[in-house]
């Protein structure tokens, strides 16, 4: 068990380290947030009644794009440096890789959307009216949703030709349900219209289950053979 | 094998000639939809054999993931792909009966988007399958198998919940069913069920067919590559 | 009547997409078996 949390957050803090260090991915990732908001922006100009109902949907698809791109690059410096081929003959447990790949990517992410949510407050004269503090479990729940079925479909597209559409082709369908329960819970919570309950544990019944089957399915993907 | 593959065709032509005449002549008009309600006898038997058909694949699927047989995985091809095209037509069918009927061409309907959506997991899994040509194509398609499976009634249950908030038009027969009409529905439902299992077989052997081509092939590359090696070894090897 | 219109597309639409993904079917077994005979021979 120590060994597992240790390994984990190894990989954790080495990823971090190294993106950290670059600092490549982060900033073309920030700048290509900050682009996607604008062109939102352009492209739906709603008042400030509309802007409630819809900006639910809005934000959630431009933090979706962003997050398929930085996805996409999770496992490019495991595969660059043949890091799977070691994983793959040691007795290393597989899913402290999958846990540590995930969090790194929902630490990016939310960093992200840290970014880009301030900017949509400014473009879209976003007010809360009903308890915005529910925002939080709803971006928390919601990001992880993504990401960590994110991850895991990254993993398995390294196999295939056209990694890069492949990832969210495969992501894109399953997630349906927790993009609708997104999408909803902020539509509500900004229009104050109704409680966002169901949602919220929609979204955090997706993550149990799918977090659940990631864990219990990377070896099986990592040891395919 | 083959006999009764032919056999089983002629029954299920019989089946599905016999259930074409009912659904469009023997069975009663209906009062409020009118004719166009006839649709319904061929909408929701090629639901039903889709969602059949899928959950071959999962078992097929997971068959393989435990014991990893040549012969699941083919039955887990097949079954997608077959059941792909059924639930192609449902999509089909649905807005052609939806528009006449209801005026609208699609609807957040519970039942129509729980089968868009398996058609787009589906439809993702035979992506997966032909953009992924190796050793470990069978384990990760089964991988996604089992994840569409997880996603089914997760979607089912948010639509639900949506559709209790945001009130839509209904897509459905609505009220009981006249005895002549139920009898066209039947007759459909195993008509297009051994139809289903029909294609779904032939499909599942072609897939093996492919297969023991594929397995012909490499033999005779390797047989045509031991060749030259034969011909190199006199100049390896000092004792001949 | 509009309406037959709708139900006859329906129908056609079905049979239309059954027999074009049969047609696919039978295309792909005679190409294999054409790729087996050609094997059969080169042996």
């Amino acid at each position: 068990m120590n060994s597992f949390w240790d390994l984990m957050l190894a990989t954790l803090v080495k990823d971090i380290r190294l993106e950290w260090r670059s600092k490549d991915a982060l900033n073309s990732m920030l700048f290509f947030s900050l682009l996607v908001v604008v062109i939102f922006s352009f492209s739906f100009d709603p008042n400030a009644e509309e802007s409630r109902q819809i900006a639910g949907g809005l934000v959630w698809v431009a933090f979706l794009f962003a997050s398929v791109v930085a996805l996409n690059q999770t496992w490019a410096r495991e595969l660059r440096n043949q890091v799977l081929d070691a994983y793959r003959v040691s007795p290393a447990p597989a899913n402290a890789l999958f846990l540590a790949k995930a969090l790194g990517n929902f630490i990016f992410v939310i960093l992200l959307e840290a970014v880009m949510t301030p900017l949509f407050i400014v473009f879209y004269n976003l007010r809360a009216l009903g308890p915005a503090w529910q925002l939080i479990p709803v971006g928390v729940l919601g990001t992880w949703a993504l990401v960590v079925n994110g991850t895991f479909f990254a993993a398995l597209s390294l196999r295939t030709r056209s990694r890069e559409i492949m990832l969210p082709l495969l992501l894109f369908p399953i997630s349906i349900p927790a993009i609708q329960g997104m999408v909803e819970a902020t539509r509500i919570l900004l229009a104050g219209d109704g409680s966002a309950r169901f949602w919220i544990v929609l979204l955090l019944t997706y993550d149990v289950v799918f977090t659940t089957a990631c864990l219990g399915l990377f070896g099986t993907i990592l040891h395919a053979e | 094998m083959k006999r009764a593959f032919s056999i089983f065709s002629v029954i299920t032509a019989v089946l599905l000639v016999y259930g074409l005449y009912q659904a469009l002549v023997g069975a009663p008009t209906e009062r409020t939809m009118g004719d166009v309600q006839r649709i319904f006898y061929y909408h929701v038997p090629s639901a039903w054999t889709a969602f059949c058909l899928f959950l071959t694949n999962l078992v097929a699927s997971i068959i393989y993931l435990i014991r990893k047989s040549a012969w699941a995985d083919a039955l887990a091809v097949a079954a997608a792909e077959v059941g792909v095209v059924f639930c192609t037509i449902v999509l089909i069918t649905g807005p052609i009966w939806a528009r006449p009927v209801w005026g609208i061409w699609w609807t957040w309907d519970v039942r129509l988007t729980t089968t868009l959506v398996l058609w787009l997991i589906y439809v993702s899994y035979l992506v997966l399958r032909r953009f992924s040509d190796t050793a470990q194509t069978p384990i990760l398609a089964a991988v996604l198998a089992i994840f569409g499976a997880l996603d089914v009634p997760l979607v089912y249950f948010s639509i639900w919940f949506f559709r209790t908030q945001h009130p839509q038009p209904v897509m459905g027969r609505g009220g009981s069913l006249d005895p002549r009409m139920l009898h066209a529905f039947l007759i459909n439902l195993l008509a297009f069920s051994c139809f289903g299992a029909m294609v779904c077989w032939a499909r599942f052997r072609l897939e093996q067919l492919k297969r023991d081509v594929d397995q012909a092939h490499a033999m005779e590359s390797l047989a045509g590559a031991s060749e030259p090696a034969k011909a190199s070894l006199p100049l390896s090897r000092s004792s001949r | 009547m509009n309406a037959l219109a709708f139900l006859f597309a329906a129908y056609i639409a079905t049979w239309v997409i059954h027999a074009f993904y049969l047609g696919t079917l039978v295309r792909r077994f005679s190409k294999l078996r054409q790729q087996m005979k050609e094997l059969g021979k080169g042996k």
